[in-house]
């Protein structure tokens, strides 16, 4: 599993970087690099790759809103029915369970702030076990999976040193 | 004063005499280009882990702005004391073997300065790091360059060593793993030199900056050696492994007298290291160990990648075990390294350095450093590939 480690370590920041680039920064063969990826793959230990983008530079001004959300627990599944439900939902793209004053966290993208109103009030608060939601709008994005949006960061040392 | 008047005239003889730094040249001429990838740089590429950052922003914020003691803060030679112990199984008493340097460029020159008298000889593997054969021409004192080959992988012969020894040799500088060439003197390659330090009576100064970056085996010093220890001046700081260039901190250890001798130039000259910078050391050595083992983890990868790279384009390049540098000959290009490095510069915008730039015998190599992103490598040697296709002889 050492191995498997280390390639995931690797390309958990740079999806982009190659299997021959891995291989020899391993020491490792690049078949074998790509047999080990294809596996991971397979077996959902890699769910798939996503690209950072800065939309709001383009233009496009969709809207996220970050909402909890209060549930009532089910016998023997407990929260993950609901869960399950919601994550079912295309415009959803991140369900949590959280420890503290609600219990499920859920990310929600959409044209505009009308489009998660209406989620909101149509599918998710009407779920069955669903007590309350709190909408929040997230109204600018700073870091996100470790990338910073603004003043991306530049390389500052002389280009020449002893 | 008339500008007609030759100023240089003034300035001292000793002073006057030094050349100038190749590497000196070379940045002029690399600031010049435009959109260049540099493999030029003497530092890491990570900013300093940002835990350390923060513990220096507390200590501002709490008021420590004040001088410190000469030597340094104490909690910051305890903790030197303990990494030392635990990394080179060498015990130093906080109280009067640790002085806490302006980086251990200072801590070189204090100890070339309190250790030299005029004529007298200190000898200087090379190709090296660039301070020590001016610093020692600075004191008056002799720089005797010890060639160290590529056959080798630059480690100090034995036999090198004795036939440069005459009777004035008094200092030797052991810079184990080495810049600019990677390479590091094992158990074995040090246990060879004691006899030979011992009976002629050397002090040797063991710049160990890059010893956390080691990559096969664990760092052995030469103070560690029976026998050695008082005749040992050890240097380590914060640059390289803690990523911490600009904060201008390092330190040595060594034989209470000398390290007093030092802090006497010290105390007149420096005062202290500032005092923003020994407490981010200390958050360092307490909590940084972790990251920093990151970091050489991730130098390694950098350094196979490079390795190879020189490999595909037919650069031969012994395998570096240390530091952040491969050193590549040259020769099947035909050039010499500064025509080399002015060509790639020219032709491709790759910025490397000049082996002569650290003595006589990197002439025929060049410097290049991996501590660049992954991209910037791979780019730089497809280009350093197409330019020697265009090159190379026959
Ligand atoms: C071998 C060696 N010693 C010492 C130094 C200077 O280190 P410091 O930043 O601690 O003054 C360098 C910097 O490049 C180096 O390569």
């Amino acid at each position: 599993m050492e191995l498997e480690k280390r390639i995931l370590r690797l390309i958990e920041n740079d999806a982009q970087l190659n299997p021959k680039t891995i291989a020899t920064m391993l020491g490792e063969d690049e078949q074998k690099v790509v047999a080990i990826i294809k596996r991971l793959e397979r077996e959902k230990y890699i769910l798939g790759y996503n690209t950072i983008i800065n939309w709001e530079r383009l233009g496009d001004d969709g809207v996220t809103a970050m909402i909890d959300v209060k549930v009532t627990p089910e016998r023997e599944v407990g929260f993950n029915n609901v869960a399950e439900r919601i994550c079912r939902f295309p415009e959803v793209s991140c369900v949590y369970l959280m420890s503290g004053t609600y219990d499920l966290s859920v990310i929600v993208s959409g044209d505009n702030m009308k489009d998660i109103s209406w989620f909101v009030s149509h599918k998710l608060s009407t779920l069955d076990h669903v007590q309350s939601t709190t909408t929040h709008f997230i109204l600018k994005r700073y870091k996100q999976e470790n990338f910073v949006f603004e003043e991306p960061e530049q390389d500052k040392r002389l280009v020449v040193s002893p | 004063m008339n500008s007609k008047v030759n100023m240089n005239q003034y300035v001292s003889k000793v002073v006057r005499d030094i050349p100038p730094s190749g590497i000196r040249k070379f940045f002029d001429l690399v600031t010049q280009t435009e959109g260049v990838i540099s493999l030029g740089v003497g530092e890491p590429d990570f900013v300093t882990p940002w835990h350390i950052r923060e513990a220096c922003f507390y200590s501002l914020e709490k008021g420590y702005t004040m001088y410190t003691s000469n030597l340094g803060l104490p909690e910051l030679r305890e903790e030197i004391a303990a990494y030392e112990s635990r990394k080179i199984g060498v015990n130093y008493s906080p109280e009067d073997e640790i002085l806490v340097t302006v980086g251990v460029s200072e801590a070189v020159d204090l100890a070339l300065r309190a250790l030299v008298e005029p004529g007298d000889e200190v000898l200087v593997p090379e190709p090296s790091y660039v301070s020590y054969s001016p610093g020692t021409t600075l004191v008056h004192g002799k720089p005797v360059s010890l060639m160290t080959y590529d056959a080798d992988e630059y480690r100090l012969r034995p036999d090198i060593l004795e036939a440069a020894l005459t009777p004035r040799s008094k200092v030797l500088i052991l810079p184990y793993p080495t810049n600019p060439t990677g390479g590091i003197m094992k158990h074995d390659d040090l246990k060879a030199l004691v006899d030979i330090i011992i009976k002629h009576d050397l002090i040797v100064l063991s710049d160990e900056i890059y010893s956390e970056l080691t990559y096969e085996g664990e760092h052995v010093s030469i103070a560690s050696f029976p026998g050695m220890r008082d005749r040992t001046i050890v240097f380590n700081g914060f640059s390289k492994s803690f990523a911490m260039t600009g904060w201008r901190i390092g330190y040595a250890c060594g034989h209470p007298e000398i390290i007093n001798a030092m802090n006497k130039i010290h105390q007149y000259t420096i005062m202290c290291a500032p005092i923003m910078a020994q407490k981010a050391a200390i958050e360092a050595l307490r909590h940084g160990e972790g990251e920093m083992k990151k970091m050489v983890e991730n130098y390694n990868y950098r350094r196979k990648l490079m390795l190879a790279g020189f490999k595909e384009i037919g650069l031969s390049c012994f395998e570096p075990r240390g530091a952040f540098y491969c050193f590549p000959s040259i020769t099947s290009s035909g050039m010499n390294s500064e025509d080399f490095c002015e060509q790639l510069l020219k032709e491709e915008q790759v910025a490397v350095v000049p082996g002569n730039a650290f003595g006589n015998c990197g002439e025929g190599y060049i410097r290049c450093c991996y501590a660049a992103s992954v991209g910037n490598i791979e780019e730089a040697i497809d280009k350093m590939g197409q330019f020697l296709c265009r090159h190379r002889k026959g």
